[in-house]
């Protein structure tokens, strides 16, 4: 017989893994991807594969090579990165800026402050943004739904067409006319980015989620309740100045955004109150950028800037303390 | 909708493989290793001598202080050592070793098996008798079960709460026991009551236990003031505070007692070893241990002699299968790994789990996420992830002040995160310096 083995209690262990919360969120990406493809075509696939290949490879040299650490490329979180950048581009961008937007995310984003687990930004919209602040015109021209055709025709997104319309003077009703109507937005028949089309597949990807347990319901819905709250009460006021909250709701990435972006364990708050605080912070910040400061979209920034506050939510928000409400004995 | 506790816990694999094995009586070994401390306090102080003859039921070792308890020979025979011997525990204590000759009992005691109902000792002589046959928490805390039935002036006892919830996986001892002696089970209760000077006792079981609940319920008709309160399996519900949160919603402060929210609270095994102490004159010198594993050939619940060689029950289930990796001396999530099995059974254990090779190692730790998994499943409402970091960095003010002494060391943390961190094993270091801080304050 062998030596028996001693170890401290727990001796079992649950099913959950870091890898196989990774993969649940791919899985609940698929629907999404796939519509993606549909409208986007062969662009499309380009992108996902360079985007996950260059951010699987970055952390890969960046792990053996510079840290001289084992690599953790199995943990799946690389390949989510990869694949989350690759949804907040354009689908036609070209390949070197891809493979420069996945070397900042994981480098810079990820690796800089000690990898997996250590990162106070979401590395994917660290990513994203550098990219869109250093190449502005390369990142706002964004392909039209045409499916596998030879030809990208490209155009601004609905969220940017009721930008520019509003800063025109016209009125809300007006540039509405000319945008697809809200059933298409809803299952992504529109230009954009390859994760903000398909509204329904990025809800349906959510639940599922949700049922594993992968994520909880308050970030997603503190966001996008806020948003629509705030744009409710706008276009309330005056409806002509302002679109209302569905059109809000479905563009400009906020989907994507609250339900995949916002919830990723490492950037958000630990407690239940300070994930509804989180959520509020970015609905306010993505609609008053959308509606009051210079970018069409806000949502990218908005996770980042609430990204910043986690620590200090996490420190002041405690949770409830078994035995905390009876005072006297 | 069946009751809860309202903070976290964890779901993890129930195995009761045993739980349709009634209990069998265990053949006495040839030795017994008796440890004079089986229970929270003072170690008792052995008063036989070597080469001492002894009876079964006959007290060896003196209670040391008030939170202390007497122990008892569980056979009869011949002193042949009093040494610091192998224990459960992993280290050398002291204990009585007795070499067995046939099973001759003290003569006061009743061994007929029929029911004595009736309860004619006054509380104060319950107390005392209970004091008497070294009856310690069965549950396996083996905390001394007359002091728990010391009410200290000024405080009132409004409910007597039983715990038959055995959250823990793979145990069914407390299970047969509420199946096969519900009758004696409810007259230990009846007794306890009397004790506390209450008239409402509530029995918690987990849900997973139909056919106890069944008999319990039935019995409950015969026996004024007990009911019968059916809970949510979800671990770990056995744990005192839970149960009384579960039972009748109320949450005891931190570093308060159950007697601070008018509750008290035995296991149901303990409420057995009452009634037989009562009504029967019989210490406490045996127990129910079940023994199992999803490789052991045969799983089974035995009554077990204390100082019993664990060997002996492992090889009465079908002999040490080949292929384990780990002993398991209590249940999977806040059990012992034995480094032997030659220890032995004491009044504390409840079952021997075996754990076949390829489950007896942990997964490599990887770096945190920051899920917040452990957070939602730590029924104290801590938050294990900052405990467990704290105390790595020995900042032990702040996981003071985080409550780190209010954790219960379920494992529930450690057994949730997705990073097989071994957070339970950093936390108890910090608890066990903060303590150690604390005490030297006063």
């Amino acid at each position: 017989m062998n030596l028996l083995k001693i170890a401290p209690s727990p001796h079992v262990a649950g099913k959950h893994t870091t890898q196989n919360l990774m993969v649940g969120v791919l899985l609940a990406l698929l629907p999404a991807w796939a519509a993606s493809v549909y409208y986007f075509g062969w662009g499309a696939i380009l992108i996902s594969l360079v985007s996950i290949a260059s951010c699987m490879m970055f952390e890969f040299f960046i792990q053996k090579y510079l840290l001289k650490q084992q690599p953790t490329l199995n943990d799946g979180s690389a390949i989510l990165t990869g694949l989350l950048l690759a949804f907040n581009l354009p689908s036609n961008l070209p390949i070197g800026l891809i493979i420069l937007g996945a070397f900042v995310a994981v480098g810079v984003g990820k690796m800089t402050f000690g990898g997996l687990g250590n990162n106070p930004f979401n590395p994917a919209l660290v990513g994203r943004v550098f990219l869109l602040i250093s190449f502005p015109v390369q990142m706002t021209s964004w392909p039209k739904p045409t499916g596998f055709t030879a030809d990208v025709v490209t155009g601004a997104t609905p969220l940017g067409l009721m930008k520019e319309g509003l800063k025109n003077g016209e009125s809300v009703n007006a540039i509405m006319a000319k945008l697809p109507s809200h059933m298409e937005m809803f299952y992504g028949h529109m230009g954009g980015s390859m994760g903000e089309v398909a509204a329904v597949l990025l809800i349906l990807g959510g639940l599922y989620m949700i049922v594993r347990k992968i994520i909880t319901w308050h970030i997603p819905v503190f966001t996008l309740g806020t948003v629509a709250v705030f744009t409710g009460i706008l276009n309330y006021v005056s409806p002509e100045m302002y679109a209302g909250p569905v059109f809000h709701l479905l563009t400009g990435g906020v989907m994507l955004g609250a339900i995949y972006m916002a919830t990723d364990y490492v950037t958000s708050p630990m407690s239940k109150k300070g994930m509804a605080i989180f959520g509020i912070g970015i609905g306010v910040i993505t609609v008053v950028i959308r509606v009051f400061g210079a970018y069409p979209e806000g949502i990218s920034f908005a996770i980042l800037i609430m990204n910043a506050f986690v620590p200090l939510i996490n420190a002041y928000i405690k949770p409830k303390r078994f035995g905390e409400e009876v005072k006297n004995g | 909708m069946l009751k809860t506790f309202s903070i976290g816990g964890v779901h993890p694999a129930e195995n009761k493989l045993s739980a349709n094995s009634a209990i069998e009586v265990l053949a006495i070994p040839q030795k017994v290793v008796i440890p004079v401390s089986q229970h929270i306090g003072a170690p008792a102080k052995a008063v036989v001598a070597k080469g001492d003859v002894v009876k079964v039921g006959q007290v060896i070792a003196q209670s040391g202080g008030f939170v202390s308890a007497n122990i008892h020979s569980s056979v009869s025979g011949i002193v042949t050592k009093i040494e610091d011997t192998l224990d459960s525990s992993g280290y050398r204590k002291m204990a009585i070793l007795i070499d067995v000759e046939g099973d001759e009992w003290l003569e006061s005691i009743d061994r007929t098996d029929n029911l004595v109902v009736d309860i004619t000792m006054s509380a104060e002589e319950i107390k005392q008798r209970v004091a008497e046959a070294g009856i310690v928490g069965l549950g396996g805390a083996t905390f001394p079960s007359h002091v728990k039935l010391a009410v200290p002036e000024g405080k009132k006892v409004e409910v007597l709460i039983l715990n038959g919830v055995e959250c823990e996986p793979y145990l069914t001892s407390d299970d047969r026991l509420m199946l096969e002696k519900g009758d004696q089970i409810m007259v230990g209760i009846q007794i306890l009551m009397k004790a506390l000077n209450v008239n409402r006792a509530i029995i918690g079981v987990e849900k997973n236990k139909p056919e106890s609940i069944a008999n319990l319920e039935k019995l409950s008709a015969k026996y004024k003031g007990i009911e019968i309160c059916p809970l949510k399996v979800k671990y770990p519900q056995g744990g005192e505070k839970q149960l009384i949160k579960a039972t009748i919603n109320r949450e005891v402060p931190s570093g308060q007692l159950p007697l601070n929210v008018g509750a008290v609270v035995h296991n149901v095994g303990t409420a057995f070893a009452v009634y037989e102490a009562v009504q029967k004159n019989k210490p406490l010198f045996e127990r129910v241990v079940t023994v199992t594993g999803k490789t052991l050939a045969k799983p089974s619940n035995f009554m077990v002699r204390v100082g019993t060689p664990v060997s002996s029950l492992i090889d009465a289930a079908g002999g040490l299968p080949e292929d384990t990796g780990k002993v398991i001396n209590g249940g999977p999530m806040m059990g012992k790994a034995l480094s032997s099995i030659d220890v032995p059974v004491v009044k504390g254990t409840s079952g021997i789990v075996i754990m076949p090779e390829e489950q007896a190692s942990r997964r490599q730790a990887t770096n945190c996420i920051k899920c917040a998994k452990c957070v939602s499943v730590c029924p104290m409402g801590l938050e294990p992830h900052l405990l467990s970091k704290m105390a790595i960095r020995q900042m032990h003010d702040k996981l003071e002040a985080e409550k780190v002494m209010d954790c219960m060391e379920c494992g529930s943390c450690s057994f949730e995160c997705p990073a097989s961190i071994p957070l339970l094993d950093y936390i108890r270091l910090g608890k066990g310096r903060v303590g150690n801080i604390i005490r030297s304050r006063n």
